[in-house]
C-alpha cells in the first residue's frame, strides 16, 4: 500500500457530484499536485483528506491507517490555506509554536523546534513580528512554518502561491520546492496554475469535473497527454479535428481539412480523432514545404515571439525563440513544418459529465 | 471637489449639529455657573458654587457611583451575552443569520419607554414573574425587583445588547474563517479554538461595543426613571429632578456637565488604552 492512498473517494452535494470515484496513490516523500480548472473539485478533495469535509463514500489511508473515523484535529496533518489563515494576534513565533503547544511539548523543545523551522523558511530574524507587518511572501512562509513545525506525515497546500504577485510567485516556487525537499515531507498541493504544478511536482494529477483525467510526471503529461483537454490545459496546444485514415507499424496518417499528415504509430481505431501540436514544435521553414500559411498576428514576448498563422489546417499558434532577429510580420507568407513525432493523435473528447 | 463646495454641502448637517447640540450645550455650560434662589429664581452671576455643592456632598457621590456601577455591570453582562451570541450568529447559514439579526435588532424598533414598561410589568411585586413564582409555590413573598439597581441593569442589558452584538459581529466578519480550521488542524479542540483564536481577535470589537454600551448606559434616562423611580436615583434622573421638581436649573446643569465630563474622560482613556494595546497587532 502506498503511503497515502485514496480509494473511490466521492463527494456529493445533494445530487451534485463534486468529486467522483477518486483513486490516488502517493509515495512517501513525493510531491503531488492536483491540477484542474476552478470548480473541478480540488479543494473538496483536499478538505476530505484534511478531515474538514466528510466523504460521501470511499476511503483514505495514510501510512496504513484508515482516516475515516479520525477527526481533523487528530490527523496531525500540516495544512497551508489559500488565505494563509495566520493568527493575526500572535507573533510569528507564537503562530509557529501553536501546534506544538497543542501537543503539550515542553518549553525548551518547543523553542528549539520553532527556531529550527523559522530557520528553514528563512524567517528567523522576524520571529517577533506580527503578521500585519509582513509581506505576502513572508506570510506565506509563516504559514508553511506553522504547518511544518509539527512534523506532519502529510503536508496539504491549497493554492499556496495564488495570492502572490507573478515575480514573487516564481521565487516562492523554488523556495517551496527546497523547503519540501529539506523537510522531506509528503506533499499534496492543489492548484489551477499549470506552470506551478509542473515546476513543483513529482507527479501531476489533472482533474476535470471531479474526475481524474490523467496522472503522470510533469514531463509526461506535457509530452504525452492522453486527451485534448489535458493537452490544452497544460501549456499551449493547437488542437484540430481530423480523421485517422490509415495506420501501419511504422506510422499513421490523418487527414485534416483535406490535408494529409503523418505521425508516429498510434493505437486508436480509425475514425474521428483530434490532432494536437505544441506551438514551440512548429518550425518556420526557409524553403517551400508541406504547409503554407500567412501570418495574421505577431506578439513579442521578450524571450520569444508568438505568431498566429492562417493555414489550410486552420489557424495555428507558433512560438519562436527570440534569437535576435525580426520574425515574419503580419501579412507575410511562411511555410510551416514539424517533426512527425511531435504530432499527437488523441481520441475525440467525450463530454465528461458529473455522474 | 473644491473646499467651498464641500463646506456648502455639509452646511445643513453643520447647522443641525450647531443648533441642536452645540448651542444647548454651551447654554447648559453657562447655566451651570449661575446661581439659584428659591424666591428670586436664576440670577446671572458667575460662580463655582454649584460645582462645590455637588462635589462636597456625599449624596451626589453615591448617585454617581451607582450610575457608573450600573453602567459597568450592564457593559460586562452585555459582553458576556453578546460575544457568544455574535459568534453563533456569524456561524449560521445566511437564511437563519438574517432571521436572527432581525430578532436581535428588533427591540431597537420599539421605543425604550414601551420596552421598559414591559419590564415593569414583568418585575413588579404583583408582576408576571412574582405571580408565577408564587403560584408555583416556589416563593412565599414576592422578590423585590422593581426599584432596584438589579432591575435597572436587567432592562438596560436588554436595551443595549444589540449594540454589543453588532460591534462584535463586525469584528468577527473581518476574521478569516480559515483561522479556525487552521487551529483545528494543529490539534486544537473547540474550546481552545474559541479561547485562543476567535476571542482574542474580537477583543477590539468587544472594546468598542463596551464603549458604546457604557456611555449609553451611564446617560440612560427612561429605563432608570421608570424602573428606579424616586428611590434608586442615577445621575440623569437627578438632573431631571433638579430641573423639573426643585426648579434649580443651575445645579441640574452642573450635575449634567459633571456627568458629561466623567463619561468623556472614561471614553477617551479607554480608547487610549485600546489603541496603545492593539495598534501593533491590528494596524
Ligand atoms: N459546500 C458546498 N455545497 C455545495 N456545493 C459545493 C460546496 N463546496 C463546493 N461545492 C461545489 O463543488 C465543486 C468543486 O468545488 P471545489 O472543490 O471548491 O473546486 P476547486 O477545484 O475550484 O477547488 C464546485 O462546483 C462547487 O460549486
Ligand atoms: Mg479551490
Amino acid at each position: 500500500m502506498a503511503f497515502l492512498e485514496l480509494q473511490g473517494l466521492t463527494k456529493l452535494y445533494n445530487h451534485f457530484v463534486a468529486v467522483s470515484n477518486f483513486d490516488l496513490k502517493v509515495d512517501k516523500g513525493s510531491f503531488v499536485s492536483l491540477l484542474g480548472p476552478s470548480g473541478c473539485g480540488k479543494t473538496t478533495t483536499l478538505q476530505m483528506i484534511a478531515g474538514f469535509t466528510e466523504p460521501s463514500s470511499g476511503s483514505i489511508f495514510l501510512n496504513g491507517k484508515d482516516l475515516s473515523n479520525i477527526p481533523a484535529r487528530k490527523r496531525g496533518l500540516g495544512i497551508v490555506f489559500q488565505s494563509y489563515a495566520l493568527f493575526m494576534h500572535m507573533t510569528v513565533a507564537e503562530n509557529v509554536a501553536f501546534g506544538l503547544e497543542m501537543r503539550k511539548i515542553d518549553r525548551s523543545e518547543r523553542d528549539r523546534r520553532v527556531a529550527d523551522t523559522l530557520e528553514l523558511v528563512h524567517l528567523a530574524h522576524l520571529a517577533d513580528r506580527y503578521p500585519v507587518a509582513m509581506s505576502g511572501g513572508q506570510r506565506q512562509r509563516v504559514a508553511l512554518a506553522r504547518a511544518l513545525v509539527i512534523e506532519p506525515e502529510l503536508l496539504l497546500l491549497d493554492e499556496p502561491l495564488s495570492n502572490l504577485d507573478a515575480k514573487l510567485r516564481e521565487e516562492m516556487q523554488l523556495e517551496l520546492r527546497r523547503i519540501q525537499q529539506e523537510a522531506g515531507v509528503t506533499t499534496v498541493m492543489v492548484t489551477h496554475d499549470q506552470s506551478e504544478a509542473m515546476a513543483l511536482s513529482d507527479s501531476v494529477v489533472v482533474m476535470e469535473n471531479g474526475k481524474i483525467r490523467q496522472e503522470a510526471t510533469p514531463f509526461d503529461v506535457y509530452e504525452t497527454p492522453t486527451s485534448p483537454f489535458v493537452s490544452n490545459f497544460l501549456g499551449k496546444s493547437n488542437n484540430m479535428r481530423a480523421e485517422l485514415i490509415s495506420q501501419t507499424p511504422d506510422g499513421a496518417i490523418v487527414e485534416c481539412n483535406g490535408i494529409r499528415l503523418e505521425s508516429d504509430p498510434v493505437s486508436l481505431p480509425q475514425g474521428p480523432v483530434v490532432v494536437a501540436i505544441r506551438p514551440e514544435r512548429i518550425e518556420i521553414a526557409s524553403s517551400a514545404t508541406d504547409i503554407p500559411g500567412r501570418v495574421t498576428e505577431r506578439v513579442f514576448l521578450g524571450s520569444q515571439w508568438l505568431l498566429k498563422v492562417e493555414t489550410g489546417l486552420g489557424e495555428l499558434l507558433v512560438t519562436r525563440r527570440n534569437t535576435g532577429h525580426r520574425e515574419a510580420a503580419p501579412g507575410d507568407q511562411v511555410f510551416l513544418n514539424w517533426d512527425r513525432r511531435h504530432l499527437r493523435i488523441l481520441p475525440v473528447e467525450q463530454k465528461v459529465s458529473r455522474t | 471637489m473644491t473646499g467651498q463646495r464641500s463646506w456648502s454641502l455639509s452646511a445643513p448637517a453643520l447647522a443641525l449639529f450647531g443648533v441642536l447640540l452645540v448651542v444647548p450645550l454651551i447654554m447648559t455650560f453657562v447655566l451651570s455657573f449661575n446661581s439659584f434662589d428659591f424666591y428670586e429664581g436664576i440670577s446671572n452671576d458667575i460662580s463655582l458654587a454649584n460645582y462645590k455643592e455637588v462635589l462636597g456632598d456625599s449624596y451626589f457621590y453615591e448617585i454617581f457611583a451607582r450610575t457608573f456601577a450600573i453602567a459597568l455591570a450592564t457593559t460586562v453582562i452585555c459582553a458576556i451575552i453578546g460575544v457568544p451570541q455574535a459568534y453563533f450568529l456569524n456561524r449560521m447559514t445566511p437564511f437563519w443569520r438574517s432571521v436572527m439579526v432581525l430578532v436581535t435588532l428588533g427591540p431597537l424598533l420599539i421605543s425604550v419607554v414601551v420596552r421598559t414598561l414591559g419590564w415593569a410589568i414583568l418585575l413588579g411585586n404583583k408582576g408576571v414573574i412574582n405571580t408565577a413564582l408564587t403560584d408555583f409555590g416556589l416563593i412565599e413573598r414576592p422578590v423585590k425587583m422593581m426599584y432596584t439597581s438589579g432591575g435597572i441593569v436587567l432592562a438596560l442589558v436588554h436595551v443595549m445588547i444589540p449594540f454589543m452584538v453588532l460591534a462584535v459581529w463586525a469584528s468577527l466578519q473581518r476574521q478569516d474563517p480559515a483561522t479556525e480550521a487552521a487551529a483545528e488542524s494543529l490539534g486544537a479542540g473547540p474550546v481552545v479554538i474559541f479561547r485562543r483564536v476567535v476571542f482574542p481577535q474580537v477583543i477590539p470589537g468587544i472594546l468598542s461595543g463596551s464603549l458604546i454600551v457604557f456611555s449609553l448606559s451611564a446617560s440612560a434616562f427612561a429605563t432608570p426613571a421608570i424602573l428606579g423611580g424616586r428611590r434608586i436615583k442615577v445621575v440623569s434622573t437627578t438632573v431631571y429632578d433638579e430641573f423639573m421638581n426643585t426648579l434649580n436649573w443651575p445645579l441640574g446643569a452642573a450635575i449634567a456637565m459633571l456627568l458629561l465630563l466623567a463619561v468623556l474622560v472614561i471614553m477617551v482613556s479607554w480608547n487610549r488604552l485600546v489603541e496603545r494595546r492593539y495598534s501593533e497587532v491590528f494596524a
